[in-house]
């Protein structure tokens, strides 16, 4: 029943699109400022019917309907409510439905937030955005059905993977879907745009608050991916430049770009066509990371179950969308008038862009390029952190650097004659981290220039807000966002360098020794839950300097349903450090390997990240409230 | 100009589709089987039952040799023992046993049940030799000649077709 | 003045970096080296008996003095260039390391017409 009812709504929702893209089109013919009445109406009801249609696959992981194939693949009566309800998007389909939702709540809001903008231009992102959710409604219906239903009943679900069951992971699809999903507004607008040649600043006022919303969400979905893995993961890392986790990351630096080049469009009226080139590739990365990531055709640890039917729609899909904005833009380009000084805010801004190119080709590149040797010489390779960290870890250091000075230049010209407290606060910096150097201990060259360049962004900014304070400005917004990108750099670069990491193989009552440390096996107990058994190890981790213990629990989770073996680690977090154990069994031995792990200032690295979307929140914020 | 350019991104998008859509037919499970062509050396094989090692010198004596990894532990080893046996009935092929991160007493018992295959038998207690050869998970089998050269590599058991290219190569 | 004693604080910061990085740290290395039977894990991250077995071989090589670069290139000779995270600086993997910075240097190039232009 459910199966049907869901089914249905799909189905009307097709019928919705096709009337809606009819209708707006229709409408232009008429001489009216005004979009009639009755598209806003269509578009209240495809919206709450798509939720109604998402809460009914809900509905169904909730009372664990197995006659839906999806709720049958990745559920079980057995599993925690609150998972049985993230199981709902923790899957190909349910996900897709999720896609869906967001198209279409966001082509709503659109519609009715940007009522003073010109109709035309308003009908046409309706047009596209609907064009882009037809897309994906016909994905689902032939192809991913949630709904689809199998014959005999079966009596049980096969499960959820018990990795995937966990608080961080499911808000994690929610929050990225908000962010790349959510970028399809502004591609439709900036296509929009394009045929309706809306090109005055007025079009940055549409969409400046679209591109900051999915920004922050776009950061903070990919923290929250980090956090799971570093929890979950048991490696103790929170990113590998895995495939998946590039695919998240390139957008990201696309808006980044876009939020930037935004700012001076609308102050300055430049670089128009710039600005659509990267409302139109943001989504198309979008696009490009879904196909990446569940077409199959990258090995990576969090793949989907893969089914290369799917990969050729998306490819489809992604081809046609590339192809339409690349035509439309090159049949509307019209070569720009401006005045330009290199003196100036739009250059730095300018030199932000350049470098998230740098990034975003970096990245592009090594996610991309094993698929390339391997078609074109068979010769499958691993590109991995060694590359990553060796291409942009040096650009990052003037990267630092630039973020300090740019947002203080002026618009227009500016005269630079501040050169000298620049000077005073590198001096201030490398002073620092020498400190650090002779409190603690040395380290390479590149993690000097890290620590001395992000040093110099974060100081930098603290003096620009205690100038703001004194001033009364609040542009705090910027402040926060850019000191926090400089903590982030810093945290991660310290940790890097002062992380300790120890591999033992140990038996019950034996004693390990590195460092200041020694740890002991204490004891091993087995313990049975409700849908796993548990193998528990105690471990002691005593200080030998300060004689402070801790006992960590690293456990071995087997688990009956589906069959699978985990390793959860121990954490230990403090403010200063975390303390990250892992346990595993050696076959035929009985001897147990346990990777020991001292992470300092950890916390510090989510809470950046935090700092740095919260600083994107202020500026919505800020933009509301000037309205 | 802009000509140049607009065929230009366009000969490129429709490259790199390309090789996406060829991209999804390939099996994104890696083989090792394809790293042929290379000479193995230095080796050095402990033999099963007496304090002797095998070495690269007693390779190079016989025409053809198929180095098996094998154990008692491992289920699909017992699949593909009777080729095996049919192999060493071959004159100019000798089998060359590596029994993989075993227990001697387990190791006996499977061949006394079995059968010996092996014409030397050489055992390899914690793995570490056979990565020489780039093992990774067993059985694994690989073919040489009499210059040490791999002629095939066989990941997993081996199957009738391997056992008729075998046959095919050695004769 | 300021300017001079920004230099000579610089020289002395970093004539105490670089300590003692020359080192083969196995766990760099384990880092460094792919999981083969798992699904895209690092040697580090694996419990699998097959990388149990590769941290073996490694101990043994770095006891026998081989560089860092030595092993992988060991490793890749062994198990095809996949095992290794760090794709090799050769003829076919020229563009990967390459077009980064031709896209940084054409992006700077790029920015200078548009102010060269702008004078017009």
């Amino acid at each position: 029943m459910l199966s049907n009812f869901g089914n249905l709504l799909l189905f009307i929702n097709i019928f919705l699109s096709l009337t809606i893209i009819y209708s707006a089109l229709r409408c232009l013919k008429i001489s009216s400022k005004f979009i009639p009445k009755t598209i806003y109406q269509i578009s209240t009801l495809q919206s709450t019917l798509i939720i109604i249609c998402f809460f009914t696959l809900i509905a169904g992981f909730i009372v664990s309907d197995f006659s839906l194939t999806t709720v049958y693949q990745n559920s079980h009566s057995l599993k925690p409510l609150f998972y049985k309800i993230s199981g709902t998007w923790g899957n190909h389909e349910g996900s897709l439905l999720l896609w869906v939702i967001i198209l279409t709540i966001f082509s709503f809001l659109f519609l009715i937030f940007t009522k003073n903008h010109p109709k035309e231009y308003r009908i046409f992102t309706l047009v596209i955005q609907n064009i882009l959710i037809l897309g994906f409604l016909f994905f689902i219906l032939f192809n991913s059905n949630p709904f689809s239903a199998i014959s005999p009943i079966p009596k049980e679900g096969l499960g959820l993977n018990p990795i995937l069951q966990d608080p961080a992971l499911a808000i994690h699809p929610p929050l990225l879907y908000l962010g790349f999903v959510g970028s399809s507004i502004y591609f439709s607008a900036a296509m929009a745009s394009l045929i309706t040649n809306y090109s005055q600043t007025t079009f940055a006022h549409s969409i400046k608050n679209w591109v900051l919303i999915s920004w922050c969400f776009q950061t903070l979905g990919i923290l929250v991916g980090s956090i799971w893995a570093y929890y979950e993961l048991g490696w103790g890392g929170f990113w590998f430049w895995d495939p998946v986790e590039n695919a998240s990351l390139l957008p990201w630096f696309a808006m980044t770009a876009l939020l930037h080049s935004l700012i001076v469009f609308e102050k300055r009226g430049l670089f128009y066509f710039w600005v659509i080139t990267l409302c139109l590739l943001t989504f198309i990365l979008s696009v490009t990371g879904t196909f990446l990531v569940r077409s199959g055709i990258l090995n990576s640890v969090h793949t989907f179950a893969s089914d290369p039917t799917r990969g050729i729609y998306i490819l489809l899909f992604l081809t046609l969308m590339i192809f339409s904005s690349i035509f439309l833009l090159f049949k509307k380009y019209k070569k720009e008038n401006y005045d330009l000084n290199p003196n100036s805010k739009e250059t730095f801004i300018l030199v932000n862009n350049w470098f998230m190119m740098f990034y975003l080709i970096t990245v592009l590149l090594g996610t991309i390029y094993p698929i390339f040797t391997d078609v074109l010489t068979g010769n499958k390779i691993s590109i991995g952190p060694p590359f990553y960290n060796v291409v942009i870890i040096p650009v990052v250091v003037i990267f630092l650097l630039i973020m300090a000075i740019g947002p203080k230049v002026k618009w227009i010209k500016e005269k630079f004659n501040n050169l000298k407290n620049y000077l005073l606060i590198l001096l201030g910096s490398i002073l620092i981290n020498f400190l650090i150097i002779l409190l603690f201990k040395s380290y390479s060259i590149l993690s000097n220039l890290i620590i001395i360049s992000s040093l110099f962004l974060i100081i930098s900014s603290l003096i620009d807000a205690f100038k703001s304070f004194k001033k009364n400005k609040t542009n705090f917004a910027r402040i926060i966002s850019h000191a926090s990108f400089g903590l982030l750099v810093m945290f991660i670069g310290l940790n890097d360098i002062f992380s300790v990491e120890k591999d033992y193989n140990i038996k019950l009552g034996e004693t390990k020794n590195f460092d200041n440390y020694s740890i002991e096996l204490q004891n091993l107990e087995i313990e049975k839950f409700s849908n796993y058994k548990a193998v528990i190890g105690s471990l002691e981790i005593k200080n030998n300097k300060t004689n402070k213990k801790n006992i960590l629990k690293p456990e071995i989770r087997i688990y009956e349903n589906p069959q699978t073996l985990t390793y959860e680690a121990a954490i230990k977090t403090s403010f200063l450090k975390d303390y990250y154990l892992t346990m595993s069994n050696i076959d035929r031995s009985d001897y147990y390997n346990i990777k020991f792990q001292k992470k300092p200032l950890m916390i510090w690295i989510w809470i950046s990240v935090i700092m740095i979307a919260l600083g994107g929140f202020l500026r919505l914020f800020q933009n509301e409230k000037y309205n | 100009m802009k000509n140049i350019i607009k065929i230009s991104i366009f000969i490129i998008i429709i490259f790199i589709v390309a090789v996406f859509f060829m991209g999804l037919n390939k099996d994104t499970n890696y083989n090792t089987n394809v790293l042929t062509g290379k000479k193995i050396s230095n080796i050095s094989l402990e033999y099963f039952d007496e304090n002797k090692f095998y070495k690269e010198e007693d390779l190079k004596k016989n025409n053809y040799t198929l180095i098996n990894f094998w154990a008692a532990w491992c289920a699909p080893c017992r699949k593909e023992h009777p080729l095996l046996m049919q192999l060493s009935k071959e004159k100019n092929l000798k089998l060359l046993g590596v029994n993989f991160k075993d227990k001697k007493k387990q190791a006996e018992i499977f061949l006394n049940d079995l059968g010996n295959p092996y014409d030397f038998l050489t055992k390899d207690e914690l793995g570490k030799s056979s990565v020489k050869f780039g093992i990774y998970g067993i059985p694994e089998s690989i073919l040489i000649n009499k210059d040490l050269m791999i002629l095939k590599k066989f990941v997993g058991p081996l199957s009738t077709e391997d056992y008729d290219s075998i046959v095919e190569i050695i004769n | 003045m300021k300017f001079k004693l920004l230099m000579i604080i610089l020289l002395l910061n970093f004539s105490l970096a670089n300590g003692e990085e020359k080192k083969v740290d196995q766990n760099t290395i384990h880092k460094n080296l792919r999981c083969l039977v798992c699904q895209g894990q690092s040697i580090a991250d694996s419990n699998s008996d097959f990388a149990q077995t590769i941290k073996l071989v490694v101990k043994d090589l770095i006891k026998d003095g081989k560089t860092e670069r030595e092993i992988y290139a060991f490793m890749a000779d062994k198990y095809g260039d996949w095992i290794v995270f760090k794709p090799q600086v050769n003829k076919q993997n020229f563009i990967l390391w390459f077009l980064p910075y031709l896209a940084l240097v054409l992006g700077g190039v790029i920015i200078f017409f548009l102010f060269k232009r702008r004078r017009n």
